[in-house]
């Protein structure tokens, strides 16, 4: 990462914690669960509690359908990591990568219900321009998706615009296809907290 | 307390932490980039491409804000302020639309 204290900063027990799961896992930890540990009381505590809210809560979205979002919204903003991260991650929570893939392909023609099409459509504008409109939520609204389901897909999009800044400005190491599909079972197994 | 609001609150939690606990940046420093607020480069530079265009962030914009005198620690701050305003901003874009497309007030 750009800044050495996200390298090398780590309180002693951390720095165990880390060494631990490199056994354990066969893989690095990556760069996104390093900094959360690093200075837990500026960000790491409470981004952690809001991105597993959002991504784990409870919601009419399913685990897949958000962190298909996740990976939609980092597409967007061409945050190689975080594309990386919740492809592999919402490809297994559908079990079906092609699905995934098609949607950050051509979201058009992807397989996808009207109602999840419609709201990733909506996000990934809101992403792009920094601003949806009235119309756009009707838009949404009228594919039958829930006022609720769209605050949830708001959070999600909120939750996965910081992590992308973060991971691009930051420089995130890339993983192996291998450590990404690690990461992946460890986000659906575990979450974000 | 209904989940909708769970997530909010856990989302305003995160942003009073960012703006407000005690750090190595002022209060002030950190409003500023949250808010993407007009600062003079080279800090100025970093903190509009983490908001704007975060993939066009590269190693010489935080060679330069060192070079200006800002640590890591203080660059770790001001990069995640920025980075969690222009969410915040996004969020609320969003809810904004939203309660004006049904009718409901945002206040809830």
């Amino acid at each position: 990462m750009r800044l050495d204290i996200l390298n090398r900063g780590y309180r002693p027990g951390t720095k165990v914690l880390f060494a631990v799961i490199r056994v354990f896992s066969g893989h690095p930890v990556p760069d996104a669960a390093k900094l959360v540990f690093y200075r837990p009381g500026f960000y790491g505590d409470r981004a952690k509690t809001f991105t597993h809210e959002a991504m784990r809560g409870p919601s009419a979205w399913s685990v897949a359908d958000r962190e298909l979002m996740a990976a939609f919204v980092s597409k967007v903003n061409e945050s190689e990591f975080c594309i990386s991260a919740h492809t592999a991650t919402a490809g297994q929570a559908y079990q079906d990568g092609a699905k995934v893939q098609a949607v950050l392909t051509d979201l058009d023609s992807a397989p996808v219900e009207d109602g999840l099409r419609a709201t990733l459509r909506m996000l990934g504008k809101l992403t792009r321009e920094g601003t949806v409109s009235a119309g756009d939520m009707r838009d949404v609204l009228a594919a039958g998706v829930s006022r609720q389901q769209v605050e949830d897909a708001l959070a999600v999009c909120a939750a996965f615009n910081t992590t992308d800044r973060l991971a691009d400005a930051f420089g995130f190491e890339l993983l192996s296809p291998e450590g990404f599909e690690s990461g992946a079972k460890y986000l659906l197994k575990r979450g974000y907290r | 307390m209904p989940e909708e609001d769970k997530k909010r609150a856990a989302h305003r939690a995160l942003v009073d932490r960012v703006l407000n606990v005690e750090g190595r940046t002022s209060a002030q420093q950190r409003a500023q980039a949250f808010g993407n607020a007009s600062m003079p480069p080279p800090l100025g530079t970093l903190i509009s491409k983490v908001a704007t265009s975060p993939a066009q962030v590269t190693d010489a914009d935080f060679a330069a804000a060192k070079a200006a005198g800002f640590t890591e620690d203080q660059l770790f701050e001001l990069v995640i302020a920025a980075a969690v305003g222009q969410s915040a901003r996004l969020y609320e874009a969003g809810l904004a639309a939203l309660a004006e497309a049904t009718g409901h007030g945002e206040g809830r």
